[in-house]
């Protein structure tokens, strides 16, 4: 201890205290100062840019969703037109179809109709014809034998009804 | 003379024990390295100022 | 890599050999020297005695800066005295005709002597009375305390300066140490004063960690000063450490120091205890830095007498066998040293930062006191 006491010396430690204060002072304002701030800010950089490249990843796989979404609502559309399209066609055709078949079913009714129409004016023509001729060849053949006209005539109708001419 | 041999000797047994346990839990825990070292560095150092400080007051 | 390292040492230990060795050649010895003239030219340092000596004045300051002292390369440096008035000289007007700087200097009518490593005012005849002069000399020591001083001023300006001319990213020598400064920065000062105040103690526990540890390098070059390992040096260190630890403490701090147990008990409880623990708590704040200053001289002053022991060693066994032996053993506690230098400043800026992460302390004592 007494050793230690006898080696103190005071101008050492006052140029030390002096010394190291003003390094202080000097390495604090030159150089500390500087370097500090400017590791700070390269870390803020570096963070800033890694919160970047994050916030960019991210929009981009937000971008990418929304395109996928994007084309699958694309894809349904395309579906629902293309099926509705199918539809339409289909709806066309088959209209086509029914309107095609009915007028063909009114045209042959009608036909039909016709037919029966001019069949009957026919058979009833014929009717006539035949009674007239058959009257006009009985009385030829038989014009002295008979009687009256009338009955004669309602023989004859008899006669055909039951033959029925068709 | 004695005394600082008495000095020497508890100071020994004491950093040994420091750096001995430090070595133990950085076994169990090698995770943890960086912390453990630090804090035996300063355990060891206040072991090793008052062994000085014994010393310098015996001789 | 480690290669590298072990040629490292090997040139730092051969390089501190020759202080010793250069003497073996021209050897004839003067008896009646006294013991300050053991490191002086034209004489062998090979007894224990001289040896021993020869330690002991290695490790002073001197007033000169010797660079091989034995062959005769030195600087003087200027002597600054207040005794009755202020006196500059060199420190040449000490060295006599053989470079001894053991003569009288005569300054303004007043003459001075080197006694012990220490001016004295003599008489005209050189009897020593005992009277020392206020002594501001720029000492060996104090020489390089402005070096290194000026050393980190330019490397680290330089590390400054670039950071701006290469768009934020350090360049030359500098870059070596930011890493160094990173981590003294993030794994000292963040961790033991918080991140809230941390800024306003790292200028100086980063000054003091470069200053601390590059003397500790310097007194392991063959330059042979011993800055670190002097009292006073630790002592201003130690000084500044406990200065700003109490000025900058918070209301928290001296709260702890003077109602350490808080509301955990009763007054009349508190009482008895604190008669006992507020005076170790007192005392506390002194032994802090007093153990920072003993540390650190006590380290450096013990490595370098170990090391120039087992140097010593070589010439007092003077034979192959323990000569080669001890110059192992020196090998080897010199790349010891070379990690205590860095340890020892390590440690200083970490108890620092402690002490000051006490002083910076702001617990939250309402919050406490609401949980409970």
């Amino acid at each position: 201890m007494d050793k230690l006491l006898n080696d103190f010396s005071l101008g050492l430690f006052v140029w030390q205290t002096l010394l190291f204060l003003l390094l202080l002072f000097l390495l604090k304002k030159f150089a500390w100062k500087p370097i500090l701030d400017a590791v700070d800010e390269r870390e803020k950089s570096i963070e800033s840019a890694l919160k970047g490249a994050e916030e960019a990843e991210r929009r981009m796989q937000a971008l990418q969703a929304d395109n996928e979404a994007a084309k699958k609502e694309a894809m349904i559309e395309r579906d629902a037109i293309m099926k509705e399209a199918r539809d339409t066609r289909d709806d066309i055709i088959s209209d086509a179809k029914t309107a095609a078949s009915e007028e063909g079913v009114k045209i042959i009714a009608s036909a039909r109709e016709e037919i029966e129409i001019q069949k009957k004016a026919a058979i009833a023509e014929i009717r006539t014809q035949v009674a007239s001729l058959s009257l006009d060849i009985a009385e030829k053949v038989v014009r002295q034998n008979l009687s009256s006209d009338a009955s004669q005539k309602e023989l004859v109708n008899t006669l055909l009804n039951e033959t029925k001419i068709n | 003379m004695v005394g600082a041999g008495l000095v020497v000797i508890g100071v020994g047994i004491g950093i040994g024990r420091i750096g001995g346990s430090a070595m133990d839990a950085i076994a169990r825990q090698p995770e943890a390295t960086n912390k453990i070292q630090t804090a035996m560095l300063i355990a060891a150092a206040l072991i090793e100022g008052i062994g000085f400080a014994a010393l310098f007051a015996v001789s | 890599m480690r290669l590298k390292n072990f040629a490292k040492a090997l040139i730092l230990t051969a390089l501190t050999t020759p202080v010793l060795a250069s003497s073996s050649d021209t050897n004839h010895s003067d008896t009646d020297h006294n013991e300050h003239t053991v490191s002086d030219q034209n004489e062998a340092v090979d007894t224990k005695e001289e040896i021993k000596s020869y330690i002991m004045h290695h490790l002073e300051d001197t007033y000169h800066f010797g660079i091989w002292d034995k062959a005769g390369i030195s600087f003087p440096l200027p002597v600054i005295l207040f005794d009755e008035g202020l006196h500059v000289f060199s420190s040449s007007n000490f060295a006599d005709d053989h470079g001894h700087h053991d003569g009288i200097a005569e300054s303004n009518g007043k003459h001075y002597k080197i006694d012990h490593a220490k001016i004295y005012r003599t008489d005209a005849e050189g009897t020593i009375n005992y009277n020392k002069p206020f002594d501001f000399s720029i000492t060996k020591n104090v020489m390089m305390i402005i070096i290194t001083g000026l050393l980190m001023l330019l490397l680290f300006r330089s590390l400054g300066k670039s950071y701006a001319a290469n768009g934020g990213i350090s360049k030359g020598v500098g870059r070596f140490m930011e890493p160094i400064v990173l981590y003294v920065r993030d794994d000292i000062a963040r961790p033991n004063i918080g991140e809230k105040k941390y800024k306003k103690y790292l200028p100086f526990l980063l000054t003091i960690f470069f200053f601390v540890w590059f003397l500790n390098i310097f007194g392991l070059t063959p330059l042979g000063v011993n800055v670190t390992g002097n009292i006073a040096v630790t002592f201003a260190l130690a000084l500044l450490v406990f200065l700003f630890t109490n000025f900058t403490g918070t209301k928290d701090y001296w709260m702890h120091l003077f109602n350490p147990l808080g509301n955990a008990m009763p007054w009349y409880g508190k009482a008895v205890l604190y008669i006992i623990l507020i005076p170790i708590e007192i005392l506390g704040i002194f032994i802090k830095p007093f153990s920072l200053m003993i540390r650190l001289y006590a380290n450096m002053q013990a490595g370098h007498i170990v090391l120039m022991s087992l140097v010593g060693l070589i010439y007092i066994f003077g034979n192959m066998m323990g000569g080669s032996l001890s110059f192992l053993l020196a090998f080897a506690i010199s790349l010891i040293e070379v990690l205590v230098a860095l340890l020892q400043a390590y440690i200083f800026t970490m108890l620092a930062a402690l002490y000051f992460g006490f002083a910076a302390e702001e617990h939250e004592h309402h919050d406490e006191a609401h949980a409970h």
